[in-house]
């Protein structure tokens, strides 16, 4: 099964009589046989849409799309990608809409001949059911500035969804990208206009995604590749940044921004962004001495590299050291009989070492996932020899044993379970990583198809613990006999023992506390003799955990009456609720990185590493101190990097509310006549018995309808934007530590970004506390009144309240944060929650709740019952399905 | 009931209960025994080619069988039957040397003989209404596929043909009273998009709105379309339509299409329908699929909240349909999720930019 999502894509223009000149002479010459070659070429080197351009003057353009388009659904390893309709002329694109069964894209239309036609022409793509370019392009000619692309993309996406049905999502604007450092003064601010364009597109127009043709933007040195490819890869980087999500322009014409020599890309930044008048001058002057040369890469002189290949590759995988890896790989590739030798003697060896002093508790961690990346490097530069050599041999590659592994379906987080993989893998494990969000059929037909050995579950959010238990249902409804091991922060033994192992006999399912234990129990269970051990034991264990908690019995509980008779009921006569600054929703995106960072705790960041205990004590700790002062030289380096090059975007919605209590309910209104609802939080009750203190539930501290006015607020904030292409790209250079800290990194600023919003709205937006002031260090011990409780936490872990909170801040819209189908939020580094102000409002965890509750709560939200068990099933204290 | 009511009546229950569909046609007409004379009638009575075989042409020539017809699945606890259309396009009807105007006529009555049988169920049991699809087939030719085999690029229609087809067949069932229009057995999703292209036109032409229901064909084990398309690729290239529901029928029985509507259920954001064969054809091409077997089987999936309508495809009879509206009786229909908007492109695979 193939189910790419993307977040940027790359066109190729291979098969573009305009933009490859082999293509068009294949056409021209009618040598489709040829053609189709380009194509699935192209698709075979990963493209994932391929843009078919007939547009030349000789060609009868109409034939010729239909033709192209006829033959290539024919061939199914180039059908397999959706086409681009590529043509200036509308009976061209409409004659290729008629040729595809897929949802194509058309590129591309605009206002050039005004709004009747523009709007005909797109209600026509639409009844094809595609989607569309659009050019910023209008009457008067193209849009040259910023404000002219925007104010021209602004009308057409006026038009698209309010005249012709067009869905947001389905629209491409294309701003015009023109040639910079011509020499024409008037051309200098070209790049500059359209990186900011896209800005103003992708924040004021949402949904719609931002293409252009790159190749434009370095006309003025054709001839000269590397500047070329550096100009192509400085623009890219910073309209990425700035939100374009889709580019035509062939791989080969693009460096990695990174490898760019310093000098070159000052220079050629300087010409995108038009950050000085000699610009254009300052990069002619270096230009020449880069015509046909590569850069060259600074060395630094360390007495590690004097010793023998051996210990240098040893020295390199202990201190996570990639700088020479290559070339000590090649140097002991040569000297061996095979390459496999490679592996199996020194860089096994080293990874001996690094797994014993992890063993001894003598490295952490981050210093492992740090080895393991120079062992991928090293792999990596092997596996071409190993593949040759397996050809002539007839040699099969040997692994220890094969796991799959994916973070469940509706869950997007898998910082752990990507630990957890480089850990195996780094032990010789071959691991089937599937990603997040992974269907339980996905998950065990990909299991049956690689014939794998372990199935491993991972997710972070609760409902996660339901979707590992179907999935264990369905290994059962299989027939499977494969061991499952669970993962991630919800997850537990009890959680384990209770609800997942009873449903799956087949074979063992266990819990793994962290990735340390990872590898003891992959092999154990691996192990023909260890493994009827290992199970019993386990069996055993999670009985004693079943009977525990059968034995001790729940603890009392009251009836939902009896609860809510011993509700917080304060003295509201006292005193007089802070109206906020405005009501309604806003979107907050002024705040920089910089801002946030006083904000960060930076505690759960060594945990997100497995390192427990509190920052900054840990630094000096006497077993974890050396592993935490590395990971926080290593992700303090990272955030500086991070700061200054602004990796990551922040957005935020925040909204207060006119509100009251009914009952158990919070009531929001439209205004303050608090005559009309717009909204209604449910909240959940405390049913434990309690010897003192009352049965909390959120509605206690909203003031109830007969008491007078107050309102409610709420927020959703995320510093996830970027988040992915970034860990991405570390990735793909098989660099996962970096793409694990990218990821911690971004957490922590939702978290610091959260925090300090919530002092804005105490001192300012709310306003309730205006003159507040507490350290950092208080703000994190959370000393100040009034608390942000987020659905799906302890004090309300009903994860589908987000959706009614999502739909007031429109926060999609506002913070570009979505919710996925178990309501977790995307991307992942994101916090909501609401506010409330009272001064005696407090964090609290609702604990297990009653049927009677939950009937109550199905009744008031309109569910049916099995609805209300399945997003309470964590806190509910029967089985659901009986009495 | 005006019609506009009755589709309101329609998306109402819909969010009540699990809908049924009706059984096979094909089959029940052939065990009528009729021969060409019946096929015939008065008005085809020298027409030059044979017609036996043409089932769609009853509606003209033998309007009581296909009235007993409906009756017999509506009486089996149908809420929706289909118009015996399903090969009623110029196209199709080519083969029997049969015209435009006929063709016409053919989906006008049609319509009209199975409101008129919905009609008087509804006043008998005016807490069940029935309803009436309008059956808009395949084709027997295919927009994608080549024609020829040393020819990878000839098609025997052109998309304009087939648009032109489909508008005659759409807007004389409009007019002959359906409640909704039923584009099934699809094997070839541009035929499809061809479909429903000449609904969004002659909508715009003045035609009344109605509620489109596409229902595609998985064809073997692949997990494919005919054409070669996933099940998620054939949902994003009909999701402009914004249809009633998408679903699945044919070839397949309940067991092997069990993954491919669990597939439908989770991405589309939409109603999911489903009506299998009964199971596979042995070796004489008969279903051998009990109702209870098949109606276990899908009792199942609305225990699962896996669909919100059920029927059946090739041989299942009323029995079958009788068995299946019971196993589905008191299970609530499936919850229409809602996703992330995200531009979503096929080819014969999907493909997602967030």
């Amino acid at each position: 099964m193939t189910n790419q999502t993307a977040t940027f894509v790359n066109i190729g223009e291979r098969t573009n009589v305009t933009g490859s000149a082999k293509f068009r002479k294949m056409i021209t010459e009618d040598r489709y046989a040829d053609a189709i070659e380009v194509a699935r070429q192209q698709v075979e080197n990963g493209a994932q849409i391929i843009d078919v351009n007939m547009d030349e003057g000789m060609l009868d353009g109409v034939e010729a799309m239909t033709t192209f388009l006829n033959l290539i659904a024919a061939e199914p390893d180039i059908a397999r990608v959706p086409v681009m309709i590529d043509s200036s002329k509308w009976e061209v694109i409409e004659a290729g809409l008629k040729c595809v069964q897929g949802k194509a894209v058309v590129n591309s239309i605009s206002l050039k001949e005004g709004e009747a036609p523009f709007l005909k022409q797109a209600r026509a793509i639409r009844s094809y059911g595609a989607a569309t370019v659009v050019m910023a392009f209008d009457e008067k000619g193209q849009a040259e500035t910023a404000d002219e692309k925007f104010r021209i993309c602004k009308r057409a996406y006026d038009l698209l969804t309010e005249k012709a049905g067009f869905p947001p999502e389905d629209i491409i604007f294309d701003p015009n990208i023109f040639a910079v450092a011509t020499g024409i003064e008037e051309h200098n601010g070209y790049a500059r206009a359209f990186i900011d364009a896209v800005k103003r597109i992708r924040t004021a127009l949402p949904g719609a995604h931002v293409s252009g043709g790159l190749s434009n933007v370095s006309f003025s040195f054709r001839g000269n590749e590397p500047v070329r490819r550096a100009m192509h890869s400085v623009f890219l980087y910073h309209a990425i940044k700035a939100g374009m999500d889709m580019a035509i322009v062939n791989a080969g014409q693009l460096d990695i921004y990174d490898d760019i020599e310093p000098d070159l890309r000052e220079r050629v930044e300087d010409v995108i962004l038009n950050r000085r008048d000699d610009a254009t001058e300052r990069l002619l002057e270096i230009a020449e001495q880069y015509r046909g040369k590569k850069g060259e890469s600074q060395k630094k002189d360390l007495a590690w590299r004097d010793k023998p290949v051996r210990e240098r590759l040893s020295h390199a995988l202990v201190h996570g050291i990639t700088e020479f890896i290559e070339q000590d790989t090649e140097e002991a590739r040569v000297a061996a009989e095979r390459p496999l030798h490679v592996i199996e003697g020194p860089l096994m060896d080293g990874m001996n070492i690094v797994g014993d002093l992890f063993g001894d508790g003598r490295m952490f961690l981050p210093q492992v996932v740090k080895s393991a990346r120079v062992m991928k490097q090293a792999v990596a530069h092997l596996l071409p020899y190993m593949e040759d050599e397996k050809e002539r041999l007839g040699l099969v590659g040997k692994s220890n044993g094969k796991v799959i592994m994916a973070t469940v379906k509706g869950d997007v987080h898998d910082i752990g379970k990507n630990i957890v993989g480089v850990v195996l893998q780094c032990n010789g494990y071959e691991v089937i990583d599937l990603g997040v969000m992974v269907p339980a059929e996905r998950i065990l037909d990909e299991a049956e198809k690689h014939d794998v050995d372990i199935v491993g579950l991972s997710g972070l959010i609760t409902p996660s613990l339901d979707e590992m238990v179907f999935v264990a249902s369905e290994m059962q409804r299989r027939k499977m006999d494969l061991p499952l091991l669970i993962g991630g922060a919800t997850t537990s033994p009890a959680h384990t023992a209770v609800k997942i192992e009873p449903g799956y006999k087949n074979a063992p399912t266990l819990h793994v506390a962290d990735a340390s234990r990872a590898v003891g129990v992959v092999s154990s269970l691996l192990s023909e003799t260890d493994r009827p051990r290992v199970w019993e034991k386990t069996k055993a264990k999670y009985e004693r955990i079943r009977q525990s908690r059968a034995g001790g019995g729940p603890k009392e509980r009251l009836s939902i009456a009896d609860a809510r008779a011993n509700a917080f009921t304060p003295d509201w006569s006292g005193q007089n609720g802070a109206p906020p600054s405005f009501t309604g929703a806003r979107t907050i995106d002024d705040v920089s990185l910089e801002d946030v960072l006083t904000y960060i705790d930076w505690t759960p960041f060594f945990m997100s590493w497995d390192l427990k205990g509190r920052y900054p004590q840990i630094l000096d700790d006497e077993k974890r101190g050396e592993a935490a002062r590395g990971l926080w030289r290593d992700g303090q380096a990272m955030l500086d990097r991070l700061v200054a090059e602004k990796w990551l975007r922040l957005k935020a919605a925040v909204g207060f509310w006119p509100a009251n209590a009914d009952g158990d309910d919070i009531v929001l209104w439209a205004d303050e006549d608090r005559a009309s609802e717009i909204a209604r939080f449910y909240s959940v009750r405390q049913q434990i018995k309690k010897s003192e203190g009352p049965n909390l539930a959120l509605a206690d501290f909203v003031r109830p309808v007969s008491e007078g006015a107050d309102w409610v607020g709420g927020f959703c904030v995320t510093a996830g934007h970027g988040e992915l292409e970034k860990s991405d790209a570390f990735k793909a250079a098989h660099d996962d530590y970096s793409a694990i800290m990218v990821k911690a990194l971004a957490d922590r600023f939702a978290e610091g970004f959260a925090e300090m919003l919530h002092q804005r709205v105490r001192r300012e937006l709310w306003g309730y506390a205006p003159n507040e002031a507490f350290s950092s260090e208080e703000l994190i011990a959370e000393k100040y009144a009034g608390i942000r409780p987020a659905p799906g936490y302890p004090a309300q872990p009903d994860h589908t309240e987000k959706e009614t909170l999502f739909r007031l801040l429109d926060a999609p819209a506002r913070a570009g944060v979505e919710l996925t189908s178990s309501f977790a939020m995307t991307p992942p580094a994101s916090v909501s929650g609401l506010y409330f102000s009272h001064p005696e409002s407090r964090y609290f965890a609702v604990g297990r709740i009653e049927k009677d509750q939950v009937e109550d709560y199905a009744r008031r939200k309109g569910w049916d019952l099995r609805t209300a068990e399945r997003w309470l099933g964590p806190i509910l204290n029967y089985a659901p399905g009986t009495e | 009931m005006k019609r506009s009511e009755r589709i309101g009546a329609l998306k109402a229950v819909a969010k009540q209960r699990i809908l049924i569909l009706d059984g096979a046609w094909g089959a029940m007409i052939q065990r009528k025994g009729l021969d060409e004379a019946d096929f015939r009638g008065a008005r085809f009575a020298g027409h030059p080619d044979p017609l036996k075989g043409n089932n769609d042409i009853l509606c003209l020539t033998r309007p009581d069988i296909i009235t007993e017809l409906l009756d017999a699945f509506y009486a089996a606890g149908a809420d929706i039957c289909e118009t015996n259309t399903f090969s009623a396009t110029v196209i199709a009807q080519d083969d029997y040397k049969l015209g435009e105007a006929d063709v016409r006529d053919i989906n006008f009555e049609g319509a009209r003989i199975a409101r008129a049988a919905a009609d008087a169920w509804t006043a008998k049991t005016p807490e069940k209404p029935r309803f009436v699809a309008g059956s808009i087939g395949p084709l027997n030719k295919m927009l994608s596929m080549s024609s020829d085999v040393n020819d990878p690029g000839a098609r025997s229609v052109v998309f304009d043909q087939v648009y032109e087809a489909y508008k005659t067949q759409i807007r004389a069932l409009n007019e002959g009273g359906v409640d909704l229009y039923l584009i099934e057995t699809i094997t070839d999703t541009l035929n499809c998009k061809a479909a429903l292209k000449a609904i969004a036109d002659l909508e715009a032409e003045g035609l009344e709105r109605l509620p489109v229901w596409i229902s595609g064909t998985i064809t073997d084990k692949s997990g494919r379309t005919l054409s070669g398309q996933t099940v998620e690729a054939f949902w994003n290239s009909v999701r402009h339509a914004k249809p009633f529901a998408i679903g699945l029928n044919c070839a397949l029985g309940a067991a092997l299409m069990r993954p491919h509507i669990a597939e439908l259920a989770r991405i589309a954001d939409t109603l999911v329908a489903a009506y299998p064969n009964a199971g596979l054809p042995n070796a004489f091409g008969e279903y051998d699929e009990t109702p209870e077997e098949t109606s276990s089987m899908l009792r199942e999936w609305a225990e699962s909240g896996l669909v919100n309508l059920l029927g059946g495809c090739c041989g299942t009879t009323p029995a079958h349909i009788s068995a299946i509206a019971e196993a589905a009786h008191g299970n609530p229909p499936r919850v229409v999720p809602s996703h992330k908007p995200m531009m979503r492109l096929s080819g014969l695979e999907p493909f997602e930019l967030a």
